[in-house]
């Protein structure tokens, strides 16, 4: 059964209200995201881009409009979709391994099976020797891994990524984007990345959703096909068409120093 | 250890002279100890002072020993640390519950803030007559007075403690669909274990003084009776002794929280 795209987004409009009055967050905004597809999605600071990551996760009622996934509406979070917010969140009181079956314990979904799951991730991640450690023991990429896995653990089928490398340092960052990239690739994931990044936006993804300024509506989305050997986000920063791309979404994206 | 390469000549300097000058912060803790209690004795033994109204260090080992043979030192004891303990736990246990209730409850806690600020800013050892009409003239007075005297600043120290739990981390939670239960369950009460041990802190401070001010109300055992019955028949041996007992004790107590502080924050 392969009908339709995998997340569907239609006339999504989200409105938030205040003592001090109501704020359009969002306008209009509709998207279609196919099965294995990465898509970003930048914006200036403000424009609803978490918000509307928020209403996919469905941690957030839309205004008007609605998310479908694979056809059923959204009306609060599913186990079908991994959401990874700021910074890792892992919880320090406890080991990584408890904070990688954390997802899996609130679904009541701990058992041999998804346990032996998420050893094997573990292992692969290269991160089974820490799994008795405290996460204050671990590197900021490591931690990410963690987290990742932890995401991973629920088996989701769409994962969300709210400027999820947001906390880390630079090169830290770059290390850990590239990571993150390779195991939703290996473990065959859609993904939807929130950042302000332009350059993290366009070498993770397969498309670059522009918002506007606040009301965020669809600016332009851009379909990223770089010419690059590794097809790594590292080395598709090396792509003669990268700078060409950030240029125009620069543009887009109207920031002034104010 | 930030490195395993061999420790070079002036890092070994620099470890003496931190060793060196622990030592002397040590030295001269006890030579201040032992430097007063020589110097009241020698006081008292002058007449500098009147010992019938100062005590004198050899009159409190008279007395502690004294006390020791007639049996009833450990009963005094036992007695105190026995409502205190009953005032901090309860405090903090019942402390914590409500402050659970108020996490629940946006509602209630805007409704009750008022209310708990006043209290908070009452001084509770007031309450003491009221309690010793309510609960008579015994250990169930005292153990409440010790109970009310660490409760609401209990309350409102965790409940600033919930509020103050990362709300990423609940919006983690959320997006695994957890319910309000398994979020309190999950990362509220384990995130606040470190200001709730905070609070059992200050709580065995305060229980101190509210089972002290109760068995000056109404004891008849105890070392706040002793206290009061030392001071009215002038016995100020006895004063400083069970003084002087109640710092070891109320010292104690303090480590025992510390030790298991470190035993539950083995993650930090």
């Amino acid at each position: 059964m392969r009908a339709g795209p995998l997340v569907r987004i239609e006339n999504v409009s989200k409105t938030y209200h205040s003592p001090e009055g109501e704020i359009s967050a969002l306008q209009d905004i509709s998207l279609n995201i196919a099965e294995g597809e990465f898509v970003s999605i930048v914006g200036p600071s403000g424009c609803g881009k978490s918000t509307l990551l928020n209403i996919i996760a469905g941690l957030t009622e839309p205004s008007a409009g609605a998310v479908y996934i694979k056809g059923q509406k959204v009306t609060g979070p599913t186990s079908l979709v991994g959401y990874m917010p700021q910074s890792d969140q892992l919880f320090e009181w406890r080991t990584i391994w408890r904070n990688v079956l954390l997802g899996l314990e609130v679904l009541n979904k701990v058992n041999s099976e998804t346990k032996m799951q998420a050893e094997k991730m573990l292992r692969t991640y290269g991160l089974y020797e820490f799994r008795k450690a405290y996460p204050s023991q671990l590197s900021g990429g490591m931690r990410q891994r963690a987290a990742l896995i932890r995401t991973l653990a629920i088996n989701p089928e769409i994962l969300l990524l709210d400027e999820a490398f947001s906390a880390l340092d630079y090169q830290t960052r770059l290390v850990v984007a590239d990571e993150v990239k390779q195991i939703i690739t290996r473990e065959n994931k859609t993904a939807i990345l929130v950042t302000h990044d332009i350059s993290e936006a366009i070498s993770m993804a397969d498309r670059v959703v522009v918002l506007t300024k606040r009301p965020g509506k669809i600016k332009n989305i851009h379909k990223i096909i770089l010419t690059c050997e590794s097809h790594t986000p590292i080395g598709c920063r090396e792509a003669v068409e990268f700078r060409d791309y950030f240029n125009r979404i620069w543009k887009e994206l109207d920031v002034h120093a104010e | 250890m930030p490195n395993k390469s061999p420790i070079s000549q002036e890092h070994l300097a620099y470890l003496r002279s931190k060793k060196v000058y622990k030592k002397r912060v040590i030295a001269a803790q006890i030579l201040l100890l032992v430097g007063f209690i020589a110097f009241w004795e020698l006081a008292a033994v002058l007449r500098w002072i009147d010992p019938f109204i100062t005590s004198q260090p050899t009159g409190i080992v008279r007395t502690l020993i004294a006390l020791h043979r007639e049996g009833s030192l450990y009963r005094h004891i036992g007695v105190t640390v026995l409502e205190t303990v009953a005032g901090f736990t309860l405090g903090t246990l019942m402390g914590t519950v409500i402050a659970i209730v108020l996490w629940w409850s946006d509602f209630l806690a805007e409704v009750l803030d008022p209310y708990l600020v006043v209290l908070n800013s009452l001084p509770k050892v007031a309450l003491g007559p009221i309690l010793i009409v309510w609960l008579g003239q015994g250990m169930r007075a005292i153990v409440a007075m010790a109970l009310f005297v660490s409760l609401i600043v209990t309350i409102l120290s965790v409940y600033t403690g919930f509020a103050q739990v990362d709300e990423n981390k609940i919006k983690l939670l959320k997006s695994f669909g957890a319910t309000k239960w398994q979020i309190l369950q999950k990362v509220i009460l384990p995130a606040s274990v470190p200001t709730i041990i905070a609070a059992l802190k200050i709580n065995v401070g305060l229980s101190w003084v509210g089972a002290i001010v109760g068995e000056f109300l109404v004891s008849r055992a105890g070392l706040g009776y002793l206290i009061v019955y030392g001071g009215q028949v002038f016995r100020l041996d006895l004063v400083m002794t069970s003084v002087i007992i109640l710092c070891i004790a109320a010292a104690l107590m303090y480590q025992l929280v510390v030790i298991f502080e470190k035993k539950v924050l083995k993650w930090q």
